[in-house]
């Protein structure tokens, strides 16, 4: 116990003198904190929309009107030829292209049918599909009102309707921060712990003072618990500042649920986490190789975490290569509990698969570490 | 110039002899890109939703049906009451309750009017958002069914053509994205770590007091990376126009020459950030941490720019990134020119130059 003591004196004394990397460590993430989340917001909103209206009729100048008042598009130009609007495609100035043909309103009274053209620009499929749908719903809305302008009411009415009621819950000001703030501070905390908890061993060795350790009667637990305590306390200490002076004093966001809950799961996460830096650390010899190793794991952690892009969406395959990421058991547990307020009865799957990372990585770590090269 | 040589000589057996970093060096890119383009998507698809039905009758039956045949639902299971709704929504896996009141039939028959709730959770606003669009568009599609054939009349039709991705896959928006994030990190991480390794060991006193002019100590770090760069974005793109079936429409000799501008704006700032700093760590906490997130939202392939608060899009405009990856994707996809391009790749030029200009201005020929 008395030599855990002095080793933790060794590495907080060694933390603290290097004043240049403490304040890094602690600035970094929480100046990320404070700007990121307003830049991740990925409401479908400012649709830019190009005109070609061939038609000049009343119906045709109706149908723009509603569009562009509906608050989902912006109208970039009304343009008299489809190629100068295709070039406002092609220099990403509008995302769609609505066509109306000539002979539009002539065509639907007449004929009672009639086609508009729309053109996508695809290469984000997202845009592409809602900016899509909203048209669509624009569109069929506005077939409705011309139909009741022509239309006896008793014949409306025997249409059937369906009166769609949408509710949302948990988030009814559809408030974006709240779903990013809480995603973001996990991600920056094992930023912190990963490459912190790495790089501080494999400097040891690089620098070569790893020998003295290891020629002293210190066990290899000793040694492992000496570089993950003060870690640990690093990042329960940048995830507090994160968490209330950030998110409830920016953000004003106070999670629903229980903080300890909150925190005793942190604190599994963060041993989980400081877990995967000490094994990366084994498996270096130098720094850069560490460095490396851990840029690899950060960037699939964070991609492959849901914290941008909904797992669901992904591929069998690549959904088993979410449920090895800590991070996106933790990131969905912060969203759980500080949004829906959810207790440990609801998340103790989560609990049991954290306990488990946690364990095999600090015990992979531990037996690969060996005091003689 | 011999002398040039041997040192570029010199540094090429530096990053050979690591083994363990050159494997890095490659096969993370690869693995990377083939990961991110395979599984990343915006896209919403096999959502799971539940149901709650208090109908029960052939109408809501017909609707449930054509809601499980939709590529971006999978009805998940069916619950019996309100609260139940809840205490699903909190375990977090299932995104949108559908609810049926009683009677809807009957009302749709009758009272030719019935409701549907869609309850979402928006915990997620766009997913909520959106899931709730398609779920309206598929209950939409039902009432069309139910008129009567004779009954349609000023019928209007939308034909959409779906432009440069027309499968909407994610790999088409995600791989440019990718390409630009990994080109940049790889290239700044290296050369900063590389020059500043030399610094920590006490070697650079070595390189500097020999009879070699000290700039060039410098600009021969950086060759092998640029080298290494080039190899690696050439097995990029051929894994992603084999496996991941991207186009490049464009001329690929346009998309190397800017490709090496962007690496050479990643190696001058990587000398930037090893001239002011001292330990390789805190080199390393500058070009990844302090550059990855950032990288990651300000390029514009995650989040768009044009949502972001003004301020943001200002800041947005440093980011080389975000330029590369315009000018990607117009060459790949677009298979547009260099003239539709010229602004973009003057901005990175401008970068460029700023950033040597400034790393030679703070180089030190004494070390402290």
């Amino acid at each position: 116990m008395n030599t855990l003591l002095f080793l933790l004196q060794k590495e907080f004394l060694q933390i603290f003198r290097n004043k240049v990397m403490l304040r890094i460590i602690i600035a970094l993430p929480l100046i990320q904190l404070i700007i990121l989340p307003q830049a991740a917001d990925f409401e479908i909103k400012n649709i830019m929309i190009a005109v070609v209206d061939h038609d000049h009729s009343i119906y045709s100048q109706h149908l723009v009107k509603k569009i562009t008042a509906s608050g989902y598009f912006k109208l970039t130009s009304m343009s008299e030829s489809y190629p100068s609007a295709f070039e406002e495609i092609e220099s990403d100035k509008a995302d769609l292209i609505l066509e109306i043909p000539n002979g539009f309103e002539r065509n639907l009274s007449r004929e009672n049918v009639q086609s508009l053209f729309v053109v996508v620009n695809a290469i984000n499929g997202v845009k592409a599909n809602v900016g899509g749908a909203y048209l669509g719903r624009i569109i069929s809305e506005f077939n409705q009102e011309i139909r009741l302008d022509w239309v006896v009411p008793q014949r409306v009415n025997a249409f059937p309707t369906i009166d769609v009621r949408t509710q949302n819950w948990f988030n009814p000001d559809m408030n974006y921060d709240l779903f990013m703030v809480p995603g973001i501070l996990v991600f920056l905390v094992s930023m912190v712990g990963t490459y912190m908890c790495a790089l501080n061993i494999v400097k040891e060795k690089e620098v070569g003072t790893i020998e003295q350790i290891n020629v002293t009667p210190i066990r290899k637990y000793q040694f492992i618990l000496g570089k993950l305590i003060p870690f640990l306390v690093i990042g329960i200490f940048v995830f507090s500042v994160g968490l209330f002076a950030v998110a409830r004093i920016m953000y004003g966001i106070t999670p629903l649920g229980s903080y300890v809950l909150i925190y005793s799961y942190l604190f599994v996460f963060l041993i989980a986490v400081l877990g995967v830096g000490l094994l990366i650390s084994t498996y270096s010899a130098t720094q850069q190789q560490a460095m490396s190793l851990a840029f690899f794991f950060l960037m699939i952690f964070i991609l492959m975490g849901g914290l941008f892009t909904s797992i669901d969406s992904m591929p069998e395959w690549a959904k088993w290569i979410t449920y090895l990421n800590p991070l996106a058991y933790f990131i969905d547990v912060m969203r759980l509990v500080v949004m829906k307020g959810s207790g440990f009865a609801q998340i103790q799957y989560h609990f049991y698969v954290m306990i488990g990372f946690a364990v095999v990585l600090n015990t992979w770590a531990v037996l690969n570490y060996k005091k003689t090269s | 110039m011999k002398l040039f040589f041997s040192f570029i000589k010199k540094e090429f057996f530096h990053v050979f002899r690591d083994k363990k970093t050159l494997l890095l060096l490659f096969g993370l890119p690869i693995a990377q890109i083939l990961l991110f383009g395979f599984a990343l998507t915006n896209e919403i698809k096999n959502t799971q939703i539940m149901i709650l039905d208090e109908a029960k009758d052939l109408a809501s039956q017909r609707v449930i049906e054509k809601l499980g045949q939709s590529a971006h639902f999978d009805i998940a299971q069916e619950v019996y009451t309100r609260e139940e709704i809840e205490r699903v929504f909190q375990e977090g896996k299932v995104k949108l309750a559908v609810i049926f009141p009683v009677g809807f039939n009957h009302d749709l028959q009758h009272l030719k009017t019935a409701q549907i709730q869609l309850i979402a959770d928006a915990a997620d606003p766009n997913t909520a958002n959106t899931l709730t669009v398609y779920a309206s568009a598929i209950i939409g599609e039902y009432q069309q069914e139910l008129m009567p054939i004779d009954a349609v009349f000023m019928q209007i039709q939308t034909e959409l053509h779906l432009l440069y991705n027309p499968e909407l896959k994610g790999a088409t928006n995600f791989v440019p994205g990718v390409m630009a994030m990994i080109l940049l990190l790889v290239c700044v991480l290296m050369t900063s770590v590389s020059i500043v390794k030399e610094k920590e060991m006490g070697t650079m006193e070595v390189l500097l007091v020999s009879p070699f002019n000290p700039l060039m100590v410098i600009v021969s770090k950086a060759i092998p990376y640029l080298v290494l760069s080039i190899v690696n974005l050439t097995m990029i793109l051929i894994l992603s126009v084999t496996l991941l079936d991207m186009p490049i429409k464009g001329s690929l000799g346009l998309l190397y020459a800017e490709s090496i501008l962007l690496i050479i704006t990643a190696l001058a700032l990587g000398l930037l950030i090893s001239n002011v700093t001292n330990s390789q760590q805190i080199a390393m906490l500058v070009s990844l941490m302090g550059m990855l997130l950032p990288t990651l939202l300000f390029s514009g392939f995650m989040f768009p720019i044009e949502n972001m608060p003004l301020i943001l899009q200002v800041i947005s405009n440093a980011v080389p990134a975000k330029w590369y990856y315009i000018i990607v994707k117009s060459i790949m996809i677009k298979g547009l020119g260099f003239m539709s391009i010229w602004k973009e790749t003057l901005i990175l030029l401008g970068m460029t130059t700023f950033l040597l200009v400034m790393s030679l201005k703070k180089f030190k020929i004494r070390l402290e």
